[in-house]
């Protein structure tokens, strides 16, 4: 019970100090698509918002969601000027899998790679699929954990609200 | 094991600069802002409690206290190039398949840690994760759904000098449970990024770079009748290179004479190789991996067990497979003592448009896995081995002979897949799966049955969107085996409703077991709850260990009869 409440609290705790202005994305040293260093303070868009997604090759919902942005991603790029980052936390064991897949399914996003979960840690996520939603300034504005046929509507809305300037956060 | 002390300290700082940086502090001094403005906290917050009710039938442990509370809370602080953050932990008590001695503590920090990064010079203290190359000689990381958590405890740098070069270097205990590991690890690794470091071939469409990685640890030697090394060191060498749509990357591993319980003590160096091969452009993509290992069980106890104090990490060379047969019933797992296997891996997706790709097109995938054993000459039989007596045949204690580039004639895992998805129409996809394994269920399991688990499996994933918000998928599994369990099925109905709310039912039948008292139903009922990055679900019913996929998630989850609450929350 000590822990629930503990919890409860620090949960609380974090809800009202209305925790997502101005937080910048952490900076961590992860890999690109082709293995390459890359700093996670480099995740940029001049052009408008960015939609950071964590998945893994392994994660059934996490390649429905991406599947099904990936059908519409021309559309929403065109419209809002997004980028879709989707990062990839498979470890050793699939991590040789992810550039074939993404591939295989050409998908156009920029995908990165991080196979020891040190950006997923930095950005708190617990289970992929996590989605955040980032502001042309690189501030996180939005963050939504899971996927049900459909989020990506809502995910699309709060895109184009972000792009047209309208403030997301509540 | 080294006792272990408190933590309240790292507790008591934190809560301080919590405090200071929260706005109830709004009316801190000008000095304190000066110190804290910008300061920011961030965290998440995972609870997984499950009760449990008597069920014999299932072979379900009996709890005494009737329920189990994994929590676990992060919190980072971060201000401009300075991050510090702990890991709040309480197990009351552990949840039935997560190691017991997890309930040694009730509450605790066993994580917390201070980072400071500047002009390519990074310093951490504390606790970190981390990765040399493939893992193969070093790897520290968290899988809490697992339990294992093989963090490091001491200091790190990580220095990139000029472009192109990187380096790390650590040194530290590695966390075992509520305590620490017997022996402790220095490493060291380099790394070049050749096309960073000449600049006239930055541009190249031939990307190389190559690396290298040295890790010792020490422990002492004990009480024991043989001379154990303290110091045992290891190396590693790796390169990537990167042609166009082609891809390889190597790693080779050595590690001198480590006597440990994993390999009955004997003076044998232990050494792996492994290579992976890609080939992808748009539409296609193929993999190709080879592995073959002797006797690389690192750890920095050379008593420890299971999963417990790797320094390495040592993945099995197959597909993670996610529908619930398949990925729970037979997995296989990397045997460190000796190992050769192969497995390609190739997705294909026929043009939307075109006769067999139809109106959305058609993504198949098929991958295959072959592991054996290697052919070794024994030298010494185990029974000789724990004597630990002198051995006049095997002089050197060597335990076996082995050329690693052998393959033995003992098959230790098999799996052929396909997997068919199609999307027929805005509404309807359909994704087909068969599987076939060959398994050595005395290998991994460790029965004594003798005889391979042959199993084919059979998958129909069902997804109709009703609606643009309302969704319903539905799973039909089914498992042909003449061994082990005899045969299963498996159901699943899931209802969606974005952005908010999952329903779930799903049975597991073992409906044709030899013995015919456990023909037994899995029933479950599930409802989740998702408001933006918090996750609330409960479910009810008869659980099977192994990966389970509900609600948008995969976690992993001991077998038990109850209720479970999962509650997890990034802030």
């Amino acid at each position: 019970m000590r822990v629930l409440l503990f919890s409860a609290l620090v949960l609380l705790m974090s809800m009202a100090s209305a925790p997502y202005s101005g937080r910048k994305i952490p900076d961590v040293q992860i890999k690109t698509l082709d293995q390459q260093p890359y700093q996670t303070a480099d995740i940029k868009n001049e052009d408008g918002p960015i939609i950071i997604s964590f998945w893994a090759t392994w994660c059934s919902p996490c390649k429905r969601e991406l599947n099904a942005i990936a059908e519409d991603y021309i559309d929403w790029q065109d419209e809002t000027g997004v980028k879709l980052v989707a990062v990839s936390i498979d470890d050793a064991r699939n991590v040789p899998k992810v550039k074939p897949y993404v591939n295989g399914q050409s998908w156009d996003y920029d995908v990165l790679l991080d196979p020891n979960g040190d950006f997923k840690r930095a950005m708190n996520v617990n289970n992929v699929p996590h989605t955040f939603l980032v502001d042309s300034d690189g501030n996180i504005v939005w963050q939504h954990n899971s996927y049900a046929p459909g989020d990506e509507l809502e995910l699309y809305d709060l895109v184009v609200k972000l792009s047209n300037g309208e403030s997301i956060s509540e | 094991m080294k006792t272990n002390t408190t933590y309240t300290w790292a507790l008591c700082a934190f809560s301080a600069l919590s405090l200071f940086s929260s706005p109830l502090f709004a009316q801190q001094s000008e000095e304190q802002q000066g110190l804290l403005q910008g300061g920011q906290i961030h965290g998440n917050v995972d609870i997984y409690a499950q009760s449990y009710n008597r069920d014999s039938l299932i072979g379900a442990p009996i709890v005494p206290e009737k329920s189990g509370i994994n929590a676990f809370t992060n919190l980072i602080f971060t201000k401009g190039n300075f991050s510090a953050g702990v890991r709040i932990e309480s197990y009351l008590p552990p949840v039935q398949g997560f190691d017991p001695r997890f309930g040694n503590e009730q509450i605790g920090i066993p994580f917390r840690y201070a980072t400071y990064s500047k002009e390519g010079l990074e310093v951490t203290a504390g606790n970190f994760y981390e990765q040399f190359g493939s893992g193969m000689i070093l790897r520290s990381y968290e899988e809490r759904a697992l339990g294992i958590d093989n963090a490091f405890d001491g200091v790190r740098l990580k220095y990139s000098p000029f472009q192109g070069v990187y380096l790390k270097g650590l040194i530290g205990d590695q966390r075992y449970y509520w305590d620490k590991s017997d022996g402790f690890v220095r490493a060291f690794d380099g790394e070049l990024q050749i096309n960073e470091l000449v600049q006239t071939l930055e541009s190249s469409p031939l990307r190389l770079s190559l690396g290298g990685s040295f890790v010792s640890k020490f422990q002492e030697r004990g009480a024991s009748d043989l001379e154990l090394p303290e110091n045992v060191g290891s190396y590693a060498g790796r390169m990537q290179l990167d042609y166009k749509n082609f891809g390889v990357v190597g790693e080779y591993v050595y590690k001198i004479n480590d006597p440990s319980a994993d390999n009955n003590y004997i003076y044998r160096p232990g050494q792996g190789l492994f290579l992976s091969a890609t080939y992808s452009r748009k539409g296609f993509g193929l993999n190709v991996q080879g592995k073959t290992m002797d006797n690389m069980s690192f750890r920095s106890d050379r008593n420890a067990l299971i999963n417990d104090v790797f320094i390495n990490y040592l993945p099995a060379l197959t597909r993670q497979h996610t529908y619930n047969l398949a990925a729970t019933l037979y997995p296989y797992a990397t045997q460190p003592n000796g190992e050769i296997g192969i497995q390609a891996d190739m997705i294909y997706k026929i043009k939307r448009g075109s006769k067999l790709g139809g109106k959305y097109g058609t993504t198949i995938q098929i991958n295959a896995s072959f592991i054996n054993g290697h052919d070794t000459t024994q030298l010494s039989s185990v029974d000789e081995l724990a004597t630990n007596e002198y051995l006049p045949d095997d002089p050197t204690r060597q335990g076996y002979d082995v050329d690693l580039f052998s393959i033995g004639d003992e098959v230790y895992y098999r799996d052929y897949n396909i997997e068919i998805d199609r999307k027929f129409s805005k509404k309807l996809k359909v994704k087909l799966t068969y599987v076939h394994f060959q398994y050595n269920i005395d290998l991994v399991q460790g029965t004594a049955t003798n005889k391979s688990v042959f199993a084919e499996i059979g998958i129909v994933d069902v997804l109709y969107k009703i609606s643009k918000k309302h969704s319903i998928r539905i799973e039909a599994q089914t498992l042909f085996s003449e061994q082990d369990q005899g045969d299963w099925a498996f159901g699943l109905i899931e209802y969606g409703i974005s952005p908010h709310w999952f329903f779930t039912v799903l049975d597991q039948y073992n409906y044709d077991n030899p013995n015919p008292d456990l023909e037994i139903h899995y029933p479950t009922a599930q409802v989740v709850y998702v408001n933006k990055a918090n996750r609330f679900s409960l479910g009810y019913g008869r659980q099977r260990a192994g990966i389970f996929c509900v609600g948008g998630v995969c976690r992993n989850v001991p077998a038990a009869n109850g209720l479970t609450l999962a509650i997890t929350s990034s802030f």
